[in-house]
């Protein structure tokens, strides 16, 4: 297979319009699987109902039919609002989102970036969507999208921390910044000296796993983090003036980044594409390789998602203080014990 | 179980699992939702349910007193006099009231129940029913005669909880 690919070689237009039309199609459906799967389905039964039941096979399609609601919905934008600031805000958390699918492995070849400092990227362009987010609160001319968007800003950036120091425990262990790299690296692992299941970092980085999870919850702005979209006391933080299609950008962006995320996770912690048993230069990754990393995807997901369900927001300086006077100081011991043992070992 | 920090975090997410797993497990097993599929399945509400108000219409004299003790005055009422046969041979004809209106505007009443508990004649009465939306707000306004349909679906007057406070019938019947 590999050999029939490689003798196809598309020029480089070709291979960059293929690799957009993927992202183009990835992003939305990864968001509506998210959503239909956990925000509507999982989300019911932890709250003992069933969820929608009525459009398409169980309701499935109910999410499709809200997207073709909110595209008929009247474009509104507030009369002093900064108008080229206000539209490009979404496109901006948009793109972050997109940005995030780039380096993300489906298996060895199955990328669209192979970059070598890929989980770099990853955060540096994550990081981008404070600037949508801060864009959309200031943009809109209202007092409770500005508090909203200041506190997603402190917030974000407050996370955007212990996100990079449970990374680079990870980084450390691996040797390497690639995402293939890692996968690589937890494939060939042994714990000690037992090699048959390899080596994924979650049994190894379990602290830097958690903290990890708790710093995406926050990014992704999704309770018990969701003080800036606190309905009972924003309205909807940043997203007050957005309706329509611009609402919809958010709405699908979060989704997509959190499967982003989930991927990212799943790479780091759970060794990505990788499956027990198969050697990483087995051709058989370009069909399991993507199965096994959207079943891993799913399973961090559903952690993500059942958190969500079950706790009730943080206050904000409760917020802040978790993350500087516990993820941080936690993720650097992190750090200095996974390189004093890396050196001893 | 040993007490650790953080105890109360992993408990709050067994509650939302185990009330996952319940709802997933089939009827048989005990488990399902809480819920039902409301327009194929319904619910039989509790027999004293406030869902609409009947009125029956033989026991109503357009005393007013209803309309009057409604906080939002949706009721509205209009009748006029007529001479009734006297009781006695040789008596004077009774003067009586005939409803030409009795209407209650359904989106302005908030259910409080006042006028079921003024009416002194035994006119009006809460009805479990609560399916009649209508598509405009309009619509809302129900007449006597649609007031009077729902005489049918007023539960048999049930025998009040020992220490209840005791509802005394004002009318012979």
């Amino acid at each position: 297979m590999t050999h029939v690919l490689a003798s196809l070689d598309p020029a480089y237009w070709q291979s960059t319009a293929i690799k957009l039309l993927v992202a183009a199609i990835l992003v939305p459906t990864t968001a509506l699987i998210l959503g239909i799967v956990f925000l509507f389905k999982v989300m019911s039964w932890m709250q003992s109902r069933k969820g929608p039941q009525e459009a398409g096979p169980r309701g499935l399609l109910q999410l499709l039919a809200d997207g073709a609601k909110f595209v008929q919905k009247e474009d509104l934008i507030p009369d002093r609002a900064d108008r080229f600031v206000f539209k490009a805000a979404p496109l901006v958390v948009l793109m972050s989102t997109l940005l995030l699918y780039a380096i993300l492995p489906a298996s060895q070849h199955l990328v669209i970036a192979d970059l070598d400092v890929g989980i770099f990227f990853a955060l540096a362009v994550s990081s981008l969507s404070v600037i949508g987010v801060l864009m959309a609160g200031w943009g809109s001319a209202n007092k409770y999208s500005l508090m909203g968007g200041l506190r997603a800003g402190g917030q974000l950036i407050a996370y955007e921390l212990p996100m990079v120091l449970a990374v680079v425990g990870v980084v450390i262990q691996a040797g390497t910044l690639n995402m293939n790299g890692i996968v690589e690296a937890q494939a060939n692992g042994s714990i000690f000296g037992f090699s048959a299941l390899g080596n994924p970092f979650i049994l190894t980085q379990f602290v830097g796993f958690f903290i990890f999870l708790a710093a995406v919850q926050a990014e992704l702005t999704q309770p018990p983090f969701d003080m800036p979209v606190a309905e009972s006391e924003l309205v909807g933080g940043y997203q007050v003036e957005y309706s329509g299609f611009r609402f919809l950008t958010f709405f699908l962006a979060e989704f997509a980044t959190a499967f982003a995320f989930a991927g990212i996770a799943a790479t780091l912690f759970l060794g990505g594409w990788w499956v027990p048993f198969i050697n990483t230069n087995s051709d058989s990754y370009w069909l399991i390789g993507p199965i096994a990393l959207f079943t891993k995807i799913m399973i961090v997901s559903f952690i993500i998602f059942w958190v969500r369900f079950t706790y009730p927001r943080f206050r904000e300086d409760q917020l802040q203080a978790f993350a500087w006077k516990w993820l941080i100081p936690i993720s650097l011991v992190n750090i200095l014990i996974t390189a004093v043992l890396k050196v001893a070992f | 179980m040993p007490d650790f920090p953080g105890k109360g975090l992993f408990k709050g997410l067994g509650v939302t699992f185990g009330e996952m797993v319940k709802t997933l497990k089939p009827d048989s097993m005990g488990g399902g939702p809480v819920t039902v599929d409301y327009p194929h399945v319904k619910e039989a509400p509790t027999p004293r349910a406030r869902g609409v108000i009947a009125l029956h219409e033989e026991n109503c004299t357009a005393c007013m007193l209803c309309s009057r003790e409604c906080p939002d005055w949706c009721i509205y009422i209009e009748a006029h006099k007529y001479l009734a046969p006297p009781r006695r041979e040789g008596g004077k004809p009774r003067q009586k009231n005939a409803l030409d209106r009795f209407d209650i505007d359904f989106s302005l009443c908030m259910y409080c129940g006042i006028c079921v508990e003024v009416c002194p004649f035994e006119a009006l009465f809460w009805s479990p029913e609560y399916e009649y939306s209508e598509s405009h707000i309009s619509q809302l306004l129900h007449d006597k005669s649609r007031l009077g349909e729902w005489m049918e679906t007023v539960p048999a007057f049930e025998a009040y909880e020992a220490g209840a406070e005791q509802k005394v019938k004002k009318v012979p019947s």
